[in-house]
């Protein structure tokens, strides 16, 4: 099943008017992302949270990047969702040029993507900008 | 005396506040308690009245910081009934306390030596002796616990022998709210002539620790778990144990005669209490002891049987949730699992619905691994919950789990 845009899930959420439908949302987009098989969640791709472990896998074609995420919680996989959304199939340029701090605002999430939450998301934003970074050195 | 929890929870400010407009149902007293007006007007109190540095100044203010000072450590002292004042130390917290313990073993063990700890401590009470048995190449020993979560006495005696030369446990699991028979575990362990170290982070807080009538040599604890700051703890030692303790941390306030080249060190409780205190934290534990005395003890004792018996009767009752600690004898703490959902999910969903509870590891990952899980969800609950707000937290549970479902 393809996945909403950014633009989509931006509009979406607007949409909804209590937490219960936005994260009843999120939940169910985290149920759709598909994942990684157990033999690609390999140690070098963990992310640990201290709440929840994610793991990242990069694949470099056609000067674009793509992402295979997973998380073994459901809403941090929603929130992967949302952040895929923004970066998946763009070039490092593309990556490093979106703002991902206004776009969780402008989602209503900012309380995710603060550097003190353990739930390893900022963790993931920062691999998938170092990893577009190394790509244009 | 009545108990009346809606006049004690008048004394908590923070209790009344509201969170995303919900009513705030605050279950983590396990990782902090909140604090009585009490505690907050003795901080105020001294920063605004009689802020100055203890036991050195010559002058009037100095001296009342020093008095509110010393004042504590008295309060301390009556509260777990210590022999003497000078077997109180201030620390940080139970981890420094344990800390402070494990640093003079360091010094003392030989490479035959043995150490003795349970599957249910928490990172401050194993990773520390774990460093203390690897700088001296003396040996960890651990004690099994049963599948609910209680102490396996048998197998706690077989780690013992005539090399053990400490055994430390909780009073009560943070993970699982076991409480641990000590008097008699510290019976047992003495009897091979070893140290007890009783960790007393999570049992503190229920009243009633009397060190004498334990036994132990030394009782570790919080004072944010007790109503109080964070960033002070005691460390509750018999005299003349503490007296030989080796010094860990150097400098002033510790010291008797200081020379280029040499020192020697202070009297007790001074030798274990390099520099300036933390007099502010010290103060305001003072305060939440004396605040707690003022209690109906055995009322809150009662009142906190009845949270954890609802809490524990709701759990079992609650289809696709599965406890984890069953312990016979338990308090404070309702850890479990829900469905097959991340226990992260399940506390997301509740902090939505004003609910606070703790998820993860409890600090406690080789517990976790022993119970073949990852983490838990866990709510727990102090003298201030209400049974309403038992319910409460099914409720919210019942939301989280239709949602994850």
């Amino acid at each position: 099943m393809a996945l909403p845009g950014s633009d989509e899930i931006i509009d979406d959420l607007a949409f909804f008017d209590d937490w219960e439908q936005r994260y009843q949302y999120i939940i169910d987009l985290g149920k759709q992302l598909p994942g990684l098989a157990e033999i690609d969640r390999t140690p070098d791709r963990l992310v640990k949270g201290c709440q929840s472990s994610v793991w990242l896998k990069v694949d470099k074609s056609d000067g674009q990047l793509h992402f295979d995420v997973d998380s073994d919680a459901v809403i941090v996989q929603g929130l992967l969702a949302l952040v895929l959304a923004a970066y998946q199939d763009k070039s490092p340029a593309e990556i490093l040029a979106f703002n991902i701090d206004a776009y969780f605002a402008e989602l209503d999430l900012e309380r995710h993507i603060t550097p003190t939450r353990g739930n390893g998301l900022r963790a993931i934003v920062g691999k998938i900008r170092d990893t577009a970074t190394q790509a244009l050195n | 005396m009545t108990f009346d929890v809606n006049a004690l929870r008048a004394e908590f400010p923070i209790l009344s506040r509201k969170i995303d407009g919900k009513p705030l149902v605050y279950l983590d007293s396990a990782a902090s308690t909140q604090k009585p007006q009490a505690v907050i007007d003795a901080i105020t109190s001294f920063y605004t009245e009689c802020n100055a540095n203890v036991h050195r100044g010559a002058h009037a203010l100095s001296d009342e910081a020093t008095r509110r000072y010393e004042k504590a450590r008295d309060s301390v002292s009556k509260f777990v009934n210590a022999n003497r004042r000078e077997e109180v130390i201030w620390t940080s917290g139970t981890t420094e306390s344990i800390n402070l313990v494990a640093n003079g073993l360091a010094q003392r063990l030989d490479p035959n030596d043995e150490v003795v700890v349970t599957e249910m401590e928490h990172h401050a009470n194993l990773v520390t002796w774990q460093q203390a048995c690897e700088k001296a190449g003396a040996t960890l020993k651990i004690a099994k616990i049963n599948d609910a979560g209680e102490l396996d006495i048998e197998s706690f005696k077989d780690q013992l022998s005539e090399r053990t030369r400490l055994v430390a446990f909780p009073h009560v699991s943070n993970a699982l709210g076991t409480v641990n028979p000590i008097v008699e575990l510290t019976q047992i362990a003495k009897s091979t002539g070893a140290w007890v170290l009783v960790d007393g982070a999570q049992g503190i807080a229920h009243g009633g620790v009397d060190v004498q009538a334990i036994g132990c040599d030394f009782y570790a604890f919080s004072g944010h778990k007790l109503f109080g700051p964070t960033g002070i703890g005691v460390l509750w030692g018999r005299f003349d144990v503490l007296n030989a303790w080796p010094v860990w941390q150097t400098g002033g306030e510790m010291i008797s005669d200081v020379e280029y080249l040499s020192a020697t060190w202070g009297a007790l409780p001074n030798r274990l209490e390099a520099g300036t205190p933390n007099i502010a934290g010290a103060i305001g534990l003072g305060a939440a002891i004396e605040w707690f005395l003022q209690q109906d003890i055995t009322a809150l004792q009662q009142h906190e049987a009845q949270l954890i018996a609802s809490a524990m009767e709701q759990g079992e009752a609650f289809e696709g949730m599965r406890l984890v600690g069953t312990a016979k004898n338990k308090i404070g703490v309702m850890s479990f699992l829900l469905d097959n959902a991340h226990p992260g999910d399940v506390g997301f969903i509740l902090d939505r619905q004003g609910v606070a509870i703790r998820t993860g590891d409890n600090c406690a990952q080789p517990l976790m691994k022993r119970l073949g899980i990852g983490g838990t969800a866990r709510a727990s609950f102090s003298i201030y919950n209400t049974l309403e707000e038992v319910d409460a937290l099914f409720a919210a549970l019942r939301k989280a789990k239709s949602m994850l479902g």
